[in-house]
């Protein structure tokens, strides 16, 4: 069998895979975030926390929670990091340095992690797994929460309450994201993936001597890291480290873990707006997309242009042998596409438009089907832009699932469109006109300044991968990255939960002859080209610059 | 203004409490029930899948690459290839501890560099160069264009327990002269030592190269 089909059966089994959990898992969800019942253990966790779940929110008042958790959360993280040195379980690293921690404490709490450090030098089992792999389930499912506030926002009228955002967190954790992972963790130990707390210890070789490694509780960790979007390592070589990612079956199940909330969800979206058809119509845009990038990514790496896999005979630098051309594409394009980021060979070896590619999945939003919760909502706010741009050819006024698109929505949705692209191309532009961040690239010309529009693109959308030879362990860098992940993932939270807001005040609006159907395959059609022009405008001059100057060369 | 900072104070308080909680579910409880279970159902998985030889020692893990080089000279930057073995992938992306110097832990990782990078470009030359002459022997000359991709070139995690089975074929005839076997005894050791996809379309077909070094030293053992 070629490889080419060999990589062409895995996509297929990857959708039968998908297409098997997609309507158990999303009414799964709908249910969760939908009944009045409290789980005996999540009324202990409520006595904990201090909190009534039962209590409505209005948007403020949800958006409070969810930015007094998360900046709690990111506080939290930075102590922790701070103190390694002196906590009993840390193998003997040392502290992180001010810089490095803040950067890593945003990174994990805004669901990016970008890694500006070494997993495997620098943080124990306390920083490993009590807290960056804790993250990996909080900031899921603080994503989601919001994600769910904004259906509501669709599915409720005349009220302005939008849930309780401490039950959304805890059911989100308790009822979706732990039981997913314990059956997921064992999946991969059972394929070869580590789960043990022994320290750095030594091995023996087959020519004498012995290798050093560390040991660690990689598997339950890297089972949540794909689930939940969040894309963080173990190891500095992330899932490419055959510890995390020991076979082609655990490769094929950890692209089924990133892909199965994101793609589900669109269903529990279906579900709670009272019209299984409308979340179809999602699911199709996001399917279409992610397919279409799929097979370009196939395709521009089985061709490998450029000068050194011309010399080589293939794109195999920074690829596995146990995964390959077709394995590692699809599990690139996957990771770029959601906000997950981890990586299965390095992206910076990709070919030119291969690059480009993983650039242009996390430049489009990362909504195909985009991150567990971010994904969704980063989507119908898409939907509006594109039900809004139909009203204007019909010169009628806009409305979407009943609620009608005025003034004040437009505005939300696209100050919520306007923010990463200003995070990126700025910060980009900034780096790019001084002199020392230029300094940490590795490669030079085109693929110099993709190395830098990459870590922005990657930062500011919550991605977390990087073209690696970017040295990001800098102040610079650690600095700005993390602002742009701060700001990348909560402003537009902001903008997400006030139009939950005032959608919910909402009379619903009868649906005439007149009324633009968007659960129809045209509406799909529209979304798509809404979003490849919103997005193309946005970046083709920079795209220009770095990844096609870079694949037109080749 | 006091009622305001009171009401963010609780807020936050909430918040800790919240995350406190939380990290025991998912950073407590839930990492020890995993390895709890691991390490009673997949003991030698959840521990490295550590092999061991014909004499019972430990040699290495199934699935953490390892070099065969000779001992370094004095005077040589870095180690040449034992060509008594089977040889690995290039790993020019793994590094070395440069932050807590104590260890000497591997640091995993990739060459980042891209398809027009000169450093690429000459180390896949010169890796091809040296494939192409390590290779040949008096009656088995080694094309270039018979150098498969994966000899050339460094994996992503530079810890790659696998090569391609043709590029295991590739050295059988070096490997059967610098060890006087048969050719065919050696061709033998690689397809038995050849894993295909898994269910026929899952991963890509490969060769432990560990599992393969440990079955040559035993037929060299063996021819005594």
């Amino acid at each position: 069998m070629s490889p080419v089909l060999a990589g062409a059966l895995q996509l297929l089994a990857l959708l039968v895979a998908l297409g098997l959990s997609y309507r158990p898992l999303g009414d799964h969800m709908a249910r969760v975030y939908s009944s009045e019942r409290h789980l005996r253990v999540e009324k202990w966790i409520y006595k904990g926390i201090g909190a009534n779940p039962s209590v409505e929110m209005r948007w403020p008042a949800y958006l409070r929670g969810v930015l007094a958790f998360s900046a709690v959360s990111v506080l939290f993280l930075y102590l922790l990091q701070r103190v390694q040195g002196s906590l009993p379980g840390s193998l003997g690293f040392v502290s992180i340095d001010p810089d490095q921690a803040f950067n890593t404490a945003a990174s994990f709490v805004a669901n990016t992690n970008w890694q500006s450090y070494y997993g495997e030098q620098a943080m124990g089992h306390v920083v490993q797994t009590g807290g960056l792999a804790v993250q990996n389930f909080l900031s899921a499912a603080v994503g989601i929460a919001v994600a769910v506030a904004l259906v509501r926002g669709f599915a409720r009228s005349r009220t302005g309450e939008l849930g309780n955002f401490w039950s959304d967190l805890v059911r989100g954790t308790v009822r979706i994201l732990l039981p997913i992972s314990v059956i997921g963790a064992l999946v991969l130990v059972a394929c070869g993936a580590i789960q043990n707390f022994a320290g750095i210890h030594e091995v023996g070789q087959f020519t004498g001597g012995s290798q050093q490694w560390n040991g660690g509780a990689v598997a339950s960790q890297e089972v949540i890291k794909e689930l939940g979007t969040n894309g963080g390592g173990y190891f500095n070589a992330n899932s490419s480290h055959p510890f995390e990612n020991p076979d082609g079956l655990s490769n094929l199940f950890e692209i089924y873990l990133i892909l199965v909330i994101p793609f589900a969800l669109t269903r529990t979206f279906g579900r709670m707006v009272g019209s299984l058809r409308q979340g179809y119509a999602i699911l199709g845009t996001m399917a279409a997309i992610w397919l279409g990038f799929t097979a370009l990514m196939m395709w521009t790496e089985f061709a490998h242009h450029g000068p050194a896999f011309d010399l080589a005979g293939g794109a195999m630098e920074g690829k596995e042998t146990r995964f390959g051309i077709g394995g590692s594409s699809i599990f690139a394009v996957a990771t770029t596409l959601t906000s997950t980021g981890a990586v299965n060979s390095f992206h910076s070896s990709y070919t030119g438009f291969g690059g480009g590619i993983t650039m242009l999945g996390m430049q489009l939003g990362e909504i195909a089907p985009g991150g567990v919760g971010s994904g969704l909502y980063g989507m119908l706010i898409m939907a509006i832009i594109a039900v809004f741009i139909a009203g204007l050819m019909v010169g009628r006024t806009p409305e979407y699932l009943g609620k009608k698109i005025g003034t004040r929505e437009i505005k939300f949705a696209a100050c919520y469109i306007l923010i990463t692209p200003a995070l990126v191309l700025g910060f980009t532009a900034v780096a790019m006109a001084l002199n020392t961040p230029s300094n940490s690239m590795t490669n030079s010309g085109a693929h110099g300044f993709s190395e830098i529009l990459y870590a922005y693109t990657s930062g500011a959308n919550n991605n977390g991968s990087a073209f690696a030879g970017l040295n990001a362990d800098t102040q610079w860098f650690n600095s700005t990255i993390g602002i742009a992940m701060l700001l990348g993932r909560f402003l537009p939270m902001v903008f997400v939960l006030a139009l939950a807001g005032s959608l919910a005040e909402q009379t619903p609006v009868p649906e005439t002859a007149g009324t633009l159907r968007t659960e129809k395959p045209l509406f799909t059609g529209l979304l798509v080209g809404t979003i490849l022009i919103i997005t193309g405008l946005t970046y083709f001059p920079a795209l220009a610059l770095g990844p096609l100057a870079e694949g037109l060369a080749a | 203004m006091n009622n305001s900072v009171g009401t963010t104070g609780r807020l936050l308080w909430a918040g800790l409490r919240a995350l406190l909680v939380l990290t025991v579910v998912c950073g407590v409880l839930y990492p020890l029930a995993v390895t709890g279970i691991a390490q009673v159902a997949f003991p030698g998985r959840a521990n490295g899948s550590e092999v061991t030889d014909a004499s019972g020692r430990v040699v290495g893990s199934e699935l953490i690459g390892q070099t065969y080089d000779l001992p370094l000279k004095e005077g040589e930057e870095t180690a040449a290839p034992d060509l008594k073995w089977f040889q690995p992938r290039p790993s020019n992306g793994l590094g070395s501890n440069s932050v807590n110097t104590q260890y000497s832990i591997i640091l995993s990782g990739a060459t980042n560099r891209s398809g027009d990078n000169a450093d690429l470009i000459q180390w896949v030359k010169d890796a091809k160069a040296a494939v192409v002459e390590d290779n040949s022997t008096a009656d088995y000359k080694v094309k270039p264009s018979d150098v498969p991709a994966d000899a050339v070139t460094s994996s992503g995690s530079g810890l790659d327990p696998h090569i391609s089975p043709e590029y295991a074929k590739l050295q059988v005839h070096r490997i059967a002269e610098v060890n006087e076997l048969d050719v065919k005894a050696v061709d033998k050791l690689v397809a038995d030592h050849t894993e295909g996809r898994i269910l026929g379309f899952i991963g890509e077909p490969r060769v432990n190269v560990l599992q393969l070094n440990i079955a040559l030293k035993q037929l060299v053992t063996a021819k005594g």
